[in-house]
């Protein structure tokens, strides 16, 4: 297919799409859906997408809430603190140890993070409020878990409706104990998707653990400390990502927030240089750090070949020639490897479609990864991205590309019917719809049980598990053979 | 670093020298109070372990740690998408929505439609009216149902939308809404669990539905109502069991199309009971529900509102299919077919072929409590010693009736009961009081590697393990599969512990 009429398929599927909605809607939606082309960076959004703004009601959205931001992706991860989910049961049911935040602890007694620590509200707790319940759980959770390093109080939507004042409680709590006590004002109905509950906990973190007060007074830094933000350790993206990162003769002093404690949480501001991975969940922090400690940061993207070797020269460049020298032999050491691999898998992929629609960074994180083994991307769109996002991902798409900001279901699939990518990459809410229609598809939340995808290492198993999907005997038996 | 020759996962990745090296070397970073000191670590570990742990635990008053039950939303979705071409519809935040998608969606494998109205800030001060009236039309445009299901998020009932008006303005202002039956029901999250807003929806739609066709005179013709079923095998099995009678019945609510459709192309909604069906179903004579604890209110309406027969029956285990099967007798009024009495035989000869080696095994249990009822009771006929029982959304009675079914086994005193008990007690009884097996859904997993105890995956929701929500665990052969999967763990146990060369595989035996 030319690139023309590629570029006009998309235009006509995103007409095709509005047709089926009512006026409001259609008015609505239509500034979501676009078409992305790499020159056009002037414009202010990939595909002049509109984005962050109220889902349209009585969908099939992807989005989650505020609450799933905070505790689900900021806060959850970090192993050494209890986080408990406010309100009642389900929320903390439905989110517990789904995400593949991987940590090394022992579950129950110094790690907490596959666990579920719920006030489990009760008609009375709405009806007379539950700070007082929460004050006894924090106790309770003092007493039974002796080794947590603080408590999280994530707020689920009756939180703020009734007038509780968690802060109230944390503030007493932590003078009483002398630990950190974190509260949360992440109810679910704030903000348009789980992106403010990022913004909300980057906010707690702020006014919690940056406290000003002196801590790690007898850190010894080092002139290559750095940070890592914005990894959250899914099936292991931290620690593929780090083990590069040392080679080039950096010290990473922390990493936020999988397999993360409350220390390197603390440690980050020391930093001489904060390395952001997913921009959209903890760019507030990192402008923080830097107005308030002068810590620099710096974007980077280790998903796949091309984009691992660019960031890898990116960051060393912050630092000295040692670094710079060393960063080449890391780059040349893997060489074989990675090129291995594209040798190896580029064959069965070269020229394969892909549809993605992710969270955060992803959706234009991994095009480059598909390009390395041939693959071309022909939509993405991101759940709750801001401009800045749709605005950085015209950098990297490589040609036309249908652009769908919060896409439903009934969009999605609309397009994937018309625009037949060889691969859907999203989540485990959309795999089984694209698999029914024999549809190669990943869950890129998740790496679908597998991963790390970060890094060299993560890309030779990104490139095994496309493979894998895109070419496995299965997606051909559909047809019996008295129908053929 | 890899090998491209042999490309590994995270699982092995991980257990090369170079990142072995890698994390020994974070811990440096992670020290902040007590954690990373091992010896400590291994102190509380093992204070964990003793009864005066325990007992603290089960001091606790405010804090739930582990849950074993979820929120009244979860179970309306269910009931919705056991009716023809309906769309659930949670009116309230899109969190939940994006929530309970994914939670059934992990335990079928299936894809599961669930539409939201998406309030936000604003609505939670002026209230939801205006999602709704946009929402209804939304979903109605794109998806065309033959019925919207509404059920409600906490936020909703926290500021009280009402429902019924919401419904009746959106049909107002998009007449096309008209001609979709949108039943509503209050699902707080904040009372009850799962199972109470599987009882709301189911009880809201069949009483919208039947609304001015409620006949005194009743027709030849039973209701069945499975309840909160999360093995679509079981439905099949139910009804495998009263076709064999060849006597009318409706299925209400029956979502075993809907989470088990074909490859090869994406419906979005398939099977599930007939609206004209279940528009009629208050003239059936009597309406049998599986599960007694998750319907009360649906069988209060079945019994004061359409003045039927409400039955309770539990078809798991021997006896309980056995009451099923009689009670089916003498509403059919028709003999108890061949078929079904073979197939009881030949359970009752693999059980007592494979009693041996369940007779005063122990074990841990816990579940929905219908669940339990059942899985208890067949236990109990096995000769096994279901020593902890726990239920933590025991509705009101449950225990009493637990008790009875424990009474019958000759370990009764050593079996207890744990109504509203969480899964953090449930490590404290399985540390202070150990059993041989562990039943139960996927958290049971950590109970499983903290505490040494070989676990057996029943009940919802079942996330690492595939298909077994395909097959049955009521009826005769439902009660089979339960006993081949248990009593081939223990075999699988016994092999385990004596497969050491030389030392204790003489026990190793060839034949068991």
């Amino acid at each position: 297919m030319t690139a023309k009429t590629l570029d006009l398929l998309q235009k006509e599927a995103i007409e095709e799409v509005l047709e089926k909605y009512p006026e409001k809607a259609k008015k609505n939606r239509a500034k979501h859906l676009g078409v992305g082309a790499p020159e056009d960076d002037a414009n202010k959004t990939c595909g002049g997408v509109r984005s962050n703004k109220k889902t349209i009601p009585g969908v099939m959205s992807q989005r989650g809430c505020a609450y799933a931001g905070s505790k689900g992706v900021v806060w959850g991860p970090i192993k050494d603190m209890i986080h408990i989910s406010h309100g009642p049961v389900g929320c903390g049911q439905y989110s517990r140890a789904g995400r593949r935040n991987y940590y090394i602890g022992h579950t129950g007694v110094d790690s907490f993070v596959t666990m579920n620590f719920t006030t489990d509200f009760q008609e009375k707790d709405i009806v007379f409020g539950g700070d007082k319940k929460l004050s006894k759980a924090m106790e309770e959770i003092n007493e039974l878990f002796p080794l947590n390093n603080g408590i999280s109080i994530q707020s689920e939507c009756p939180i703020g409706l009734i007038g509780d004042d968690i802060n109230a409680v944390a503030k007493i709590k932590a003078k009483e104990m002398d630990k950190l006590m974190v509260p949360v004002n992440c109810e679910g109905f704030r903000g348009v998707s789980q992106s403010l509950g990022h913004h909300i906990a980057n906010d707690a973190i702020r006014d919690y653990v940056f406290t000003g007060e002196a801590k790690h007074e007898d850190f010894k830094s080092t002139d290559y400390d750095v940070a890592i933000l914005g990894d959250y350790n899914i099936g292991g993206d931290a620690w593929s990502s780090r083990i590069l990162l040392e080679e080039m003769g950096l010290r990473v002093i922390a990493q936020w927030s999988g397999d993360a404690t409350v220390k390197e949480m603390e440690l980050a501001p020391k930093a001489k240089l904060n390395l952001l991975h997913c921009y959209r969940s903890m760019n507030y922090i990192s402008r923080h750090m830097e107005q308030e400690f002068g810590t620099p940061w710096e974007e980077y993207n280790f998903f796949g070949k091309t984009q691992t070797i660019d960031s890898l020269r990116k960051i060393a460049s912050h630092f000295d020639d040692t670094i710079k020298a060393n960063c080449e032999k890391v780059i040349e050491k893997y060489a074989p490897m990675y090129d291995g691999v594209i040798e190896k898998y580029k064959p069965r992929l070269d020229g394969k479609k892909v549809m993605m629609f992710v969270g955060g960074l992803r959706p234009r994180h991994i095009i480059t990864a598909f390009e390395d083994l041939g693959m071309e991307v022909i939509g993405t769109g991101y759940e709750f991205a801001h401009d800045d996002d749709y605005k950085r991902t015209t950098e990297e798409i490589s040609n036309s590309t249908v652009i769908y900001d919060d896409v439903n279901e009934y969009e999605l699939e609309s397009f994937v019917k018309k625009l037949k990518p060889d691969l859907v990459a999203s989540g485990v809410k959309e795999k089984y719809v694209f698999q029914k229609m024999n549809m190669p598809f990943r869950q890129v939340h998740s790496w679908d049980y597998s991963g790390p995808y970060h890094g060299f290492d993560g890309f030779a198993i990104f490139a095994k598990d496309m493979d894998l999907a895109v070419n496995s005997p299965v997606w051909g038996h559909s047809s019996a053979p008295w129908d053929k | 670093m890899q090998d491209t020759e042999n490309i590994v996962n995270g699982q092995k990745l991980f257990l090369k020298d170079e990142y072995k090296e890698l994390l020994a070397n974070k811990k440096q970073f992670e020290s902040s109070t007590l954690a990373t000191d091992p010896a400590k670590v291994e102190e509380v570990f093992e204070y964990q372990k003793s009864w005066e742990y325990r007992e603290k635990n089960f001091a606790r008053e405010a804090i739930t740690v582990n849950p074993a039950k979820a929120c009244q939303p979860l179970g309306a979705v269910m009931v919705a998408l056991g009716f023809e071409e309906t769309m659930p519809y949670v009116h309230g935040s899109h969190g939940c929505t994006a929530y309970f998608r994914a939670y059934f969606t992990r335990h079928f494998k299936e894809p599961t439609p669930v539409v939201s109205d998406s309030m936000t800030e604003d609505a939670a001060v002026f209230g939801g009216l205006a999602n709704m009236r946009d929402g209804l039309k939304n979903c109605n445009a794109l998806y065309n149902p033959k019925m919207i299901a509404v059920s409600t998020t906490c936020m909703a009932e926290v500021i009280g939308d009402d429902l019924v008006a919401f419904a009746a303005a959106a049909k107002d202002e998009a007449p096309e809404l008209n001609d979709v039956e949108i039943p509503v029901a209050n699902t707080p999250s904040f009372a009850g669990s799962h199972i109470t807003g599987y009882d709301n929806m189911m009880q809201s739609i069949l009483v919208t539905l039947t609304k001015d066709n409620i006949a005194a005179e009743k027709k030849e013709r039973i209701n069945i109502i499975p309840g909160f079923e999360p093995y679509i095998g079981s439905i099949r099995e139910v009804r495998k069991i009263v076709d064999a009678f060849g006597y009318d019945y409706l299925f209400l609510g029956d979502h075993s199309e809907q989470w088990d459709t074909s490859a090869g192309t994406y419906k979005m909604f398939d099977g599930g009971t007939k609206l004209v069906d279940a528009k009629d179903s208050a003239n059936s004579k009597a309406t049998i529900t599986l599960q007694k604890y998750t319907t009360k209110k649906t069988m209060k309406a079945v019994k004061n509102k359409f003045k039927q027969e409400a039955v309770f029956e539990n078809p798991i285990g021997l006896a309980g299919t056995d009451n099923f099967i009689m009670k089916l007798k003498e509403l059919t009024g028709k003999e108890i077919p061949e078929s079904l009495k073979t197939e009881r035989g030949r359970l009752v000869d693999a059980m007592q072929d494979s009693y041996p080696y369940m007779h005063g095994k122990k074990f841990a249990i816990y579940g929905d409590p219908d669940f339990l009822i059942g899985v208890v009771s067949f236990l109990v006929e096995m000769g096994a010693e279901p020593t902890h029982v726990l239920c933590h959304n025991a509705p009101k009675g449950w225990e009493k009736e637990m008790e009875e079914i424990l009474a019958k086994s000759p370990a009764k005193d050593d079996c207890k009961v744990y109504p509203g008990k969480d899964l953090w007690h449930m490590r404290s009884l399985l540390f202070t009081e150990p059993v041989d097996f562990i039943i139960g859904n996927t958290y049971a997993k950590e109970l499983m590697r903290d505490t040494n105890t070989p676990m057996i995956h029943m009940g919802f929701p079942i996330f690492d393990r595939h298909h077994l929500h395909r097959t049955a665990i009521s009826g005769y052969a439902g009660a089979l599969n339960m006993l081949t999967t248990i009593v081939n763990k223990v075999l699988d146990k016994l092999d385990d512990e004596t497969s050491s060369i030389g030392k204790t595989d003489y026990f190793f035996d060839a034949v068991r």
